[in-house]
């Protein structure tokens, strides 16, 4: 199968600023991909070259099997900017028949766009009156005019309160079951981590990870804590028990790595009823996502 | 061609929007009026119908008033998509940037059209009311008509070079102003200063029709005036018109247009969002 966006060592220099550095990447068809890093690693600047708004120093992009920004490639591309804006003296309804006019659909599809993103109520209004969230509405369903073989969406989710984010990615899974490629950045794991296939993170214009979830913490290899609780008067003979941990108070902790975490847990419960009670807390998704983007010394 | 006529119809409900079409109708006929009702004098004395004084006079509104509406309308039209932000997003849909140019031309035009349609109606209506000769003068209204499109569609196409030299509204709004004050106010000043200091001599004769053709706003001036010469006898400006040959006069105001787009079209392609 070929692939819909192919790059290869991409770089991209503002002013003596390394905003891309030898950036390779490819997105599948059907595969959501997303593009994670600090404000500032260069996602945005991503997505411009692949749209073909950036020119670019060094690599190669590929796009649909064309050049970024050819003709070929801006028919089979839709792109959410990073903060949709749209014109404020026209109506949602407007504003979406124009852009579908633009793609040579007929105006009359807007409605039912609308509706897909949840914006029937506001179509007839003017988008000045839209809350930021509900731009980002728009601006979503522009995104999905007429089948695009990519989405690119930047930052698709940072204007929608939860439950809006779910509805967002129970589109972009159909979008994908359909056989669309979607490359979409944040700058949070935790709002992307179980709705896509792959994630790359950028950190100061390079890739420092890729792969999927369990990949990235198999890789970042990140201790494990276990928190006990100890019964009364217990902790201090505890602490004493278990060199390495921390005690505040009546309660402890312990780090250990992947590894030595079986070893550790018998080790704890082998203390029986001095006990109250035990959690082992494995690495959160910051915690991954801050060893990986911090790694490049910052 | 699609993409253009969405462009052109949302621009154009844009424009109605902003009050663009109120104010151009209001400007254009507001300024008619006044001169109908200052060129009321009576015309036998000329030797001319009514109506081809009333666009003797009209046609000097035009040089300043279809220039300023023109610019006014065009300076926003690439720095404001920019500021706002709505400019990638239009860039990576199908279609050229000059497609863009083209959609947003056309809307403009059809503002000024109306607001020339409605300035240029009400002082031939005046003029018909006056004088019931006023049919002969016809022609040069209709003349004066379309080449007032042509010379807005100049300005146009400056304004939107202007906009996407500027990247920013201010910027732009600023750059429009000073090119309606240099070519239209300015520009006359400095041939005029410089006939005078000339005293008929090298300049006079040979560089200054010239001037005259290479300004826009000069050319559909000579044209209108030339194209009827009791008007141009009217108007006092007989000789500077007698010394140009009509074609040429025409000739200036057909290519204006098409050279401003061309540096519009490449000032755009110029612009990285
Ligand atoms: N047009 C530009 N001119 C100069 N520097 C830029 C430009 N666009 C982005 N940058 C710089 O490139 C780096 C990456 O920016 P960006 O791609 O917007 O980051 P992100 O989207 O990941 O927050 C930043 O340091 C930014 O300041
Ligand atoms: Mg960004």
């Amino acid at each position: 199968m070929t692939s819909t966006l192919k790059i290869s060592a991409l770089t991209k220099t503002f002013a003596g600023l390394k905003a891309l550095d030898a950036v390779s990447l490819t997105v599948e068809p059907g595969m959501r991909v997303a593009l994670l890093g600090h404000n500032g690693a260069g996602k945005s600047t991503l997505m411009k070259i692949v749209l073909g708004l950036l020119p670019f120093d060094k690599g190669q992009v590929e796009v649909c099997g064309a050049a970024p920004g050819s003709t070929a490639a801006r028919a089979g591309v839709a792109y959410l900017p990073e903060n949709a804006a749209f014109h404020p003296a026209l109506t949602g309804e407007e504003q979406i028949g124009h852009y579908l006019a633009l793609r040579g659909e007929s105006p009359k599809g807007a409605r039912a766009l609308l509706e897909r993103v949840g914006l029937h109520e506001a179509a007839g209004r003017r988008i000045g009156s839209y809350s930021k969230g509900m731009r980002q509405r728009v601006g979503l369903a522009q995104a999905l005019i007429g089948r695009p073989r990519l989405l690119v969406l930047d930052e698709p989710t940072s204007g929608l309160d939860p439950v809006s984010r779910r509805d967002f990615y129970e589109l972009l899974d159909g979008l994908a079951a359909e056989g669309a490629a979607i490359l979409l950045s944040s700058h949070a794991l935790t709002e992307v981590e179980a709705r896509t296939d792959r994630l790359l993170i950028l950190s100061k214009g390079r890739m420092v990870a890729s792969g999927t979830l369990s990949d990235l913490r198999r890789e970042a290899a990140l201790p494990v804590t276990i928190h006990m609780t100890a019964r009364n008067g217990y902790a201090a003979d505890i602490a004493a028990a278990l060199p390495g941990s921390i005690r505040f108070g009546a309660d402890l902790q312990l780090s250990c790595s992947q590894e030595d975490k079986l070893g550790a847990l018998a080790r704890v419960t082998g203390l029986g009823d001095r006990l109250a009670d035990i959690e082992v807390v494995p690495p959160s998704l910051e915690d991954i996502y801050s060893h990986f983007s911090r790694r490049d010394g910052q | 061609m699609n993409r253009i006529l969405a462009t052109a119809l949302t621009e154009f409900r844009i424009a109605f929007r902003n009050r663009w079409v109120a104010i151009a109708i209001g400007l254009m006929a507001l300024f008619a009026l006044v001169l109908s009702a200052a060129g009321s004098a009576p015309t036998g004395a000329l030797g001319a119908d009514r109506l081809s004084v009333t666009v003797a006079s009209l046609t000097s509104l035009a040089v300043y008033l279809v220039p300023l509406l023109a610019l006014l309308m065009a300076f926003d039209a690439i720095a404001g998509e920019a500021e706002r932000g709505t400019l990638p997003l239009l860039l990576t849909y199908p279609g050229s940037r000059v497609e863009i140019l083209l959609g947003k031309l056309a809307a403009h035009l059809c503002v000024l059209a109306l607001a020339l349609l409605a300035g240029y109606g009400l002082a031939a209506v005046a003029a018909f009311l006056a004088d019931p000769g006023a049919a002969s003068g016809l022609p040069a209204l209709f003349r004066l008509g379309w080449t007032s499109l042509l010379l807005g569609a100049t300005f146009l196409g400056a304004g939107y070079a202007l906009s996407a030299l500027a990247r920013r509204p201010s910027g732009a709004a600023g750059l429009a102003m000073g090119l309606w004050l240099g070519a239209v106010v300015l520009y006359d000043l400095a041939l005029l200063a410089a006939v005078v200091a000339d005293g008929g001599g090298w300049f006079t004769t040979d560089l200054f029709p010239l001037a005259l053709l290479a300004n826009p706003a000069d050319a559909f001036r000579l044209f209108n005036l030339a194209a009827s010469e009791a008007t141009a006898a009217a108007a006092g400006v007989g000789g500077a018109a007698a010394a140009v040959p009509l074609w040429q006069s025409a000739l200036s105001v057909l290519l204006w247009p098409l050279g401003a787009l061309a540096l519009a079209s490449a000032a755009f392609r110029r612009v990285t969002p």
